[in-house]
């Protein structure tokens, strides 16, 4: 009886040790985030004034804002969401519609969803490859051309995701009224997965949006205000880069706001993506 | 389109019906293949990534041969390029970071889907989630300004001094505390993989059936134990697959890693000194790289990069299909 006895306190004993690693591994990644938004909004929001968005990145030693990278990050983020998307929308039509049983949709998703992981300084170097070396010069639409490479994988999976979920009957009510496929995808399946594959581009432009690695040797930089696409033009994340890692003040403060201004967009597409589509998982 | 009447002879309604079903079934043609062409881009990117790559890469892999990949020295003056630093480094760093954040993920996992209260679940899920969606250069910045610092001037000396004369244990922990180095990449890393071990974790917890889960309890078990002798050997495949999806990334991480790695060309025993990776030598020299031979040396590290993400996400997603297929069955 007493071993009986001492085996059951023991075995409570090691489930509530375990159980409160588990509560402590939690806290940890609770911490880490507050942590790193803390960092991100003390030393952020300190060099946050109107200045950062109506002036150009000085040169050392001076002040100035991001005006001409945050322009920069827009033009190429909004090249890359109308390049990448309907190549995405499309790749992930035929696979949850034309093609939904065929031998290419099973490919596609296995190598989509390893596009998706891939790291993206290797789409930098493709794209420098493809782009950069036969042009001879850093351009913005090689930049914005190395992002919608990272868009399409997303875009692709929400899409098929999305699409599978439309129930087959009501494309069957479609067909049974005499409307071609076409008419049923676009009319029916379209708007029943619309608000699932906006939520998908919001998360391609958040991912895109503080991508770094594959706009170094595709964009790479410009001090200046360039609308020119055959042309260097700065981007928010490289100019970060760049200022972070300079010996001067006044740049290590712009990379913080800089920073600061990324996260915050980042986070409120991402949790304003999830907020379209969030309530399915509440069930 | 046209109405066909009745006032119309039952010919011409005809001729419109049939160039209205021909228009459709045109227009459905021109969609299909549209779409089609779409899926095939998605393997031809992949597809061009490597020829492109392996082209970049050529005069390099020619000149070095195979020894590129077991040689230290990485000289631009001399033009002696070698990937072996950069390989050690990136899988080190790697591996470091699976350790640490496989057991916190798991656990966060265990957390949300066993004991967290309902009402948390979500916000606390999203929370962690949200750590998978800032910005890599958001890391490095932290890294370099916040957490390299606070590592060199409590953790490392206490660290340093703990090891000191333990052999093995002192060379691993050895030499001056620089705040950035292999260890401090590691832990990034670590803490950007969490995110993706524990949504991992927590989506292949939620398959494992309730019934099997209750007959445990119904047997007298405790939630660890349900956990350890129920849930997971039942999500094995499932974790695995999220773990190397993490290693994926933790494998090409870029922007992090070059902020806190201190990008030297060499390898140390001791894990608190500086080192590079194969992402972080690419971004920090590949603009700065004259000569072609240099340029194709580092085009011949992203292909290594490549080949080695490839292997490793091509398991990861043939370990997580087999188990969307057992519960898709």
């Amino acid at each position: 009886m007493s071993t009986a006895e001492s085996l059951h306190q023991s075995r409570k004993r090691k489930n509530a040790v375990m159980m409160t690693l588990c509560v402590a591994a939690a806290g940890i990644g609770l911490a880490w985030l507050a942590l790193i938004l803390g960092a991100l909004l003390y030393k952020g929001v300190s060099g946050l004034s109107l200045s950062v968005f109506t002036e150009m990145t000085p040169p050392p030693g001076e002040a100035g804002g991001l005006l001409n990278a945050i322009a920069g990050s827009l033009i190429m983020t909004i090249i890359a969401v109308v390049v990448g998307t309907p190549i995405g929308v499309l790749a992930g039509t035929y696979m949850a519609e034309y093609g939904r049983f065929s031998k290419l949709t099973t490919i596609v998703r296995f190598i989509n969803d390893i596009l998706l992981s891939a790291p993206s300084i290797i789409v930098g170097l493709f794209v420098y490859e493809l782009l950069v070396r036969p042009m001879g010069h850093f351009s913005a639409i090689a930049g914005a051309f190395a992002l919608a490479i990272l868009v399409i994988p997303v875009v692709v999976r929400t899409t098929e995701d999305m699409l599978t979920l439309v129930p087959n009957s009501l494309r069957e009510a479609g067909t049974a009224i005499g409307a071609p496929r076409w008419i049923v995808i676009k009319s029916v399946a379209y708007r029943a997965a619309l608000s699932g594959i906006v939520t998908g581009i919001l998360l391609a432009i958040a991912r895109i949006s503080g991508e770094t690695a594959p706009l170094l040797f595709t964009a790479l930089n410009n001090q200046f205000w360039s609308g020119n696409l055959n042309a260097p033009m700065a981007s928010l994340p490289v100019t970060i880069f760049q200022f972070a890692l300079s010996p001067y003040e006044e740049w290590q403060q712009l990379a913080w706001t800089g920073a600061l201004i990324i996260t915050l967009t980042v986070l409120g597409l991402s949790i304003f993506a999830r907020s379209l589509t969030g309530r399915r998982e509440d069930r | 389109m046209t109405v066909v009447s009745e006032a119309m002879p039952p010919s011409a309604a005809m001729k419109i019906r049939e160039a209205t079903v021909r228009r459709f079934a045109l227009t459905d043609t021109i969609f299909r293949t549209a779409t089609r062409f779409s899926a095939i881009l998605v393997l031809l990117i992949l597809g061009g990534v490597a020829v492109s790559l392996f082209a970049g890469s050529w005069q390099a892999l020619s000149t070095f041969g195979f020894s590129f990949l077991t040689t230290e020295s990485w000289n631009p003056v001399t033009e002696k390029f070698g990937a072996l630093a950069p390989i050690y480094g990136t899988i080190i760093t790697s591996a470091i970071a699976i350790l640490i954040a496989v057991p916190i993920g798991i656990g966060i996992a265990v957390f949300l889907t066993e004991l967290c209260p309902r009402p948390l679940r979500r916000p606390i899920g999203i929370a962690v989630e949200l750590l998978a969606g800032i910005p890599s250069i958001i890391y490095g910045i932290w890294g370099l300004f916040v957490f390299a610092p606070f590592l060199q001037t409590t953790v490392q000396p206490f660290v340093i001094d703990l090891f000191k004369g333990i052999p093995g244990l002192s060379n691993l922990f050895a030499g001056p505390p620089y705040g950035i180095g292999m260890l401090t990449s590691a832990l990034i890393l670590a803490i950007m993989v969490l995110p993706f071990i524990t949504s991992i974790s927590k989506d292949v917890f939620d398959t494992v059936p309730s019934v099997l889960k209750e007959s445990a309890y119904g047997i007298g078990c405790t939630t660890w134990e349900v956990t350890r002798r129920v849930v997971i050997p039942y999500t094995r495949v499932g974790i695995m697959g999220g773990v190397m999806l993490g290693l994926g990334r933790a494998l090409g991480e870029t922007m992090a890693v070059t902020f806190v790695i201190g990008n030297a060309h060499r390898i140390s025993a001791s894990l608190f000194a500086p080192g590079t990776t194969i992402s972080a030598t690419i971004a920090n020299e590949f603009t700065e790289a004259d000569g072609e031979l240099y340029t194709s040396s580092l085009v011949a590290l992203g292909l290594i990069l490549f080949v080695i993400t490839l292997v490793i996400l091509a398991i990861a997603r043939y370990m997580l299909m087999r188990i969307d297929a057992r519960t898709g069955a």
